[in-house]
């Protein structure tokens, strides 16, 4: 089999981003419009074959194979080196699907969505910027070459979430997003340096080999208890959870909404804030391997923690956008949950498959509620809920398709999240029962959360609009009603039999019981949204007054943004900061400073030699030929 | 070749005038006389020529000729610099040194 | 007899040197450099350099010093005196002189010349052929050089004195 065909998914898009982004004075925004849209078609129909033909022909004594077509492009020692190239194996084809998929929808929805903007090419270069980053991160071989990718990544991410770079928030937000996340890439990059010393190699078929020495032998060094693959791995974990918005470095997701809504859907919903899983998923091997597995269980904590803190914060916040930023984090956290719950073999391996699967449902739903809600947003011209009201009676079609995603996010039976989250649940109901507990009560706070929005938004007491919302043209309602389509049959797709942790097709069965139960609880979370918010009703204001201060703590997200300002601004830049511009501007500075001046004012002094008069110069000369000749003479007689 | 007298005298002489002509250079202020004190100095050096080549080699010539190079270069050159001195004296109406530091600091 | 001959005209070019560069009438410093110039063909001519001797007087005294004369006439009134050169000057200027001289003059006293014995008189022909001569040693083309380098000066000279009107 040949695959080599795939690094054209690669090039595309970045051929996209050089036509676009050098030509984006000259091109006009229609046709840029469609070179995109046309390109990333191209992308995805190729993804889409690349998977049709792996998942058909890729099978080797019912295992499936690894495709790696690279080339050396650093190399430090014979084991040691940098490639380039891509690695076809089943979770990279099952993400290229994704990530074409939505890209394509996004680029459509676009052409509509962002009519009329000034900056429209600049848009479309930088969405090709991002599809190649996410593409190469995908694809990479080995663990640097998904590095530069991931920071490709969080650069195009930077670019769109500042893409209203004249509004202050957008700015403050695009910052605040590159540094967590850059912060976080420290931690990554300690690791990845931290492994290959150890390991000596970069490559992931290498450090994955089950049977490699790397898993069945270990690292001697060991630091307070822990080997030093399973530090390297944590630190690589700080690197995914902040690109994935995990608790404590998850600050950043909620103010990138300030970026338009197609690129919410696309980099803050669907692909680069699941890189993480994704890279998690990549390493899983070594993860579950070493140490018995101590870092993964780190991860199912931390996942789990965080898919808890999300939803509850979900649950008071009125920016719609905001709303689905936590609903994103909360999702995430259980797809890392599902992974760090997972073992290796055979069927043990569910979780695996399971957050694979939640990932694939995830993305497509998460990318149309966000598509949805956009579509809202281009027709009021506001992100906060209490502003809308009713609009189902104005657009049908986003009322619909908002429906099925709302639906399968919520876990009603039939719908694509049901399946994958019952995976999830049962997964965590296999091996760890506070996840378990965890698990379900985040379901059925996500359908309350969810269905809070969507009676907000398309039921309820209609509001006074400025002008008469309108539905959104064709080019945002098609790749809404085909993701919608995607919501639902997704889940019909039986994944067990492409991706499992050790390549080996398995057969999962739902579990009925598990399945009951989630169901109900979702149930009674959209039913209690309902009664809460169907028609006005004083309730959820006693449920506020209820909680109290609780539901103060909720709504200021825990206060977790104001603690990092805190720890920024009092201790940070007051205590070490200070003192050290201090130290640097009277110090350091000073003494070049005053090394200047002290040239400055000599040179002043001494300037009057060059006179400018050919006598002086000419004395000069003959007095330093006099001098010479003294001493030629001297040297002579002796 | 002067009865009586020898080379070191004639070449004190020389050396003399060369030194007087030296510091008319570093001393006046005046274009013109500048360029007489470099008369000086040529001359001195000339001298010097011819003075060499009668005392110690009288069969050849070189310091004769060499001695009507200076003497035609001199020529060249005085022409050459009063023509300059003219013209700057039509520009800043001074052949003054002190109105002509325009390569100063 | 010579060796009066050649000191009185050693004191003249001396005492007229001194004075051509620290009078301060302009006109009076040409005359007395003029007497220099005299003074050096005087040598020239006890040398038995006659043609050299009467070169010197055509050029200098015909050419060169009428050419400072019109100068000086063209930039100066005649009875303006020169300016005083600060005396700081004068005195390192004095200084660097006296130091070279000292130098020079040591040097050269105290190197033994191997004087030789008189040779015969240079006639004029001889330093005709000697400039014109093709042959080793000749000094046809140093001459050529010359001629051109005399040309180049003319134009030069006509050319820069002309000047260009400061057009502001």
């Amino acid at each position: 089999m040949d695959f080599s065909y795939t690094v054209y998914i690669l090039l595309i898009p970045l051929a996209l981003f050089l036509i676009l982004g050098f030509g984006s004075k000259k091109i006009k925004p229609a046709i840029s419009g469609w070179i995109g849209s046309l390109g990333l078609g191209i992308a995805f129909i190729l993804s889409y074959y690349t998977a049709f033909q792996y998942f058909t022909h890729g099978k080797v004594n019912d295992v499936y194979q690894t495709f790696v077509y690279k080339y050396t492009w650093i190399s430090f020692t014979d084991k040691l080196h940098i490639d380039m190239g891509v690695l076809i194996d089943p979770i990279s084809v099952m993400m290229l699907v994704v990530v074409s998929t939505i890209s394509f929808m996004v680029h459509l929805y676009s052409r509509g969505y962002m009519k009329g903007d000034d900056g429209y090419t600049r848009f479309f270069a930088f969405l090709g910027l991002f599809s190649f980053s996410m593409f190469g991160l995908v694809l990479a071989t080995n663990i640097f070459q998904m590095y530069i990718f991931w920071e490709l990544v969080g650069v195009s991410s930077f670019l769109l979430i500042g893409y209203y770079y004249t509004k202050p928030s957008a700015v403050s937000a695009a910052k605040k997003a590159f540094i967590v996340t850059r912060f976080a890439d420290l931690g990554f990059l300690l690791g990845i340096l931290l492994l290959s010393y150890f390991t000596g190699t970069f490559d992931f078929q290498v450090l994955n080999d089950p049977e490699g020495a790397i898993i069945t032998q270990g690292v001697a060094q060991s630091f307070m208890g822990l080997s030093v693959i399973t530090w390297a791995l944590m630190m690589i974990f700080i690197g995914g959870a902040g690109k994935s918005a995990m608790f404590p470095l998850h600050i950043w997701l909620p103010d990138a909404m300030e970026g338009p809504t197609p690129v919410s859907a696309l980099i803050h919903a669907a692909t680069m804030v699941v890189a993480g899983v994704y890279l998690v998923a990549r390493m899983f091997p070594l993860f579950y391997f070493s140490d018995d597995g101590f870092a993964l269980q780190l991860v199912a904590y931390v996942g789990g923690f965080s898919s808890l803190f999300a939803a509850i914060i979900a649950l008071t916040q009125y920016d719609i956008k905001r709303v689905l930023a936590f609903s994103t984090m909360s999702q995430i956290g259980y797809m890392m949950l599902a992974l760090g719950v997972s073992k290796y073999e055979g069927h043990e391996g569910l979780g695996y498959m399971a957050s694979m699967f939640h990932l694939f449902t995830h993305a497509m739903f998460k990318a149309l509620l966000f598509l949805g809600a956009g579509s809202v947003i281009h027709a009021i011209h506001s992100n906060d809920m209490r502003d809308m009201g009713n609009l189902k009676k104005y657009m049908p079609v986003t009322h619909v398709v908002f429906l099925i995603a709302a639906l399968s996010i919520s876990g009603f039976p039939g719908f694509a999240g049901f399946f994958s989250k019952d995976e999830i649940l049962a997964a965590a109901f296999e091996n760890n029962m506070l996840l378990y507990i965890i698990g379900v009560f985040v379901a059925g706070l996500t359908a309350f959360y969810m269905f809070r929005l969507y009676f907000n938004i398309f039921w309820g007491k209609e509001t006074k609009y400025d002008h008469t919302p309108h539905e959104s043209p064709a080019s945002m309602t098609i790749p809404m009603i085909f993701l919608a389509f995607m919501s639902i049959f997704a889940g019909y797709i039986h994944f067990s039999e492409y991706i499992s942790a050790d390549r080996m097709p398995f057969e999962a069965h739902l579990d009925i019981t598990l399945a009951i139960v989630a169901t109900t609880v979702g149930l009674i979370g959209i039913v209690l949204a309902y009664i809460f918010y169907k028609k006005p009703t004083n309730l959820a204001d006693k449920m506020v007054a209820a909680f109290g201060s609780f539901y103060q703590w909720t709504y200021r997200k825990f206060y977790i943004d104001e603690i990092y300002m805190f720890v920024t601004k009092k201790i940070i830049f007051a205590r070490m900061a200070a003192p050290m511009a201090w130290f640097d501007k009277n110090v350091v500075d000073a003494t070049m400073i005053g090394i200047g001046n002290s040239t400055v004012k000599t040179s002043e002094k001494i300037k009057g030699i060059q006179s400018g008069k050919f006598q002086d110069y000419a004395m000069s000369f003959i007095g330093g030929a006099v001098v010479i000749a003294i001493i030629v003479f001297y040297i002579w007689t002796k | 070749m002067i009865e009586g007298i020898s080379i070191y005298e004639i070449l004190t002489l020389s050396t003399v005038v060369f030194f007087i002509g030296v510091y008319g250079f570093f001393t006046r202020e005046n274009l013109i006389t500048i360029l007489m004190s470099i008369e000086l100095i040529l001359n001195a050096s000339a001298l010097n020529f011819v003075v060499i080549n009668t005392y110690l080699y009288p069969d050849f010539l070189q310091g004769t000729v060499f001695s009507i190079f200076i003497i035609a270069m001199a020529a060249a050159e005085t022409a050459l610099a009063i023509a300059i001195i003219i013209n700057l004296y039509k520009l800043v109406n001074s052949v003054e040194v002190k109105d002509t530091d325009t390569l100063k600091y | 007899m010579e060796r009066i001959v050649f000191y009185i005209l050693a004191l003249i070019i001396v005492v007229f040197a001194i004075a051509s560069v620290s009078s301060r009438k302009i006109l009076r410093a040409v005359i007395y450099l003029l007497f220099v110039l005299m003074g050096i063909s005087g040598i020239y001519f006890m040398v038995d350099y006659s043609f050299l001797g009467a070169i010197q007087l055509a050029v200098y005294g015909g050419g060169v010093i009428v050419l400072f004369i019109f100068s000086v006439l063209l930039v100066h009134h005649v009875e303006l005196e020169l300016e005083v050169t600060p005396l700081r000057k004068k005195l390192i200027a004095g200084a660097v002189v006296l130091t070279g001289l000292g130098i020079s003059l040591w040097a050269i006293l105290t190197f033994p010349f191997q004087q030789a014995a008189a040779g015969r008189t240079i006639e004029v022909s001889d330093i005709g052929h000697k400039l014109l001569s093709v042959d080793a040693g000749g000094f046809i083309l140093p001459f050529e050089v010359i001629s051109v380098l005399l040309f180049a000066v003319m134009i030069g000279a006509i050319v820069i004195a002309k000047g260009k009107k400061l057009n502001k």
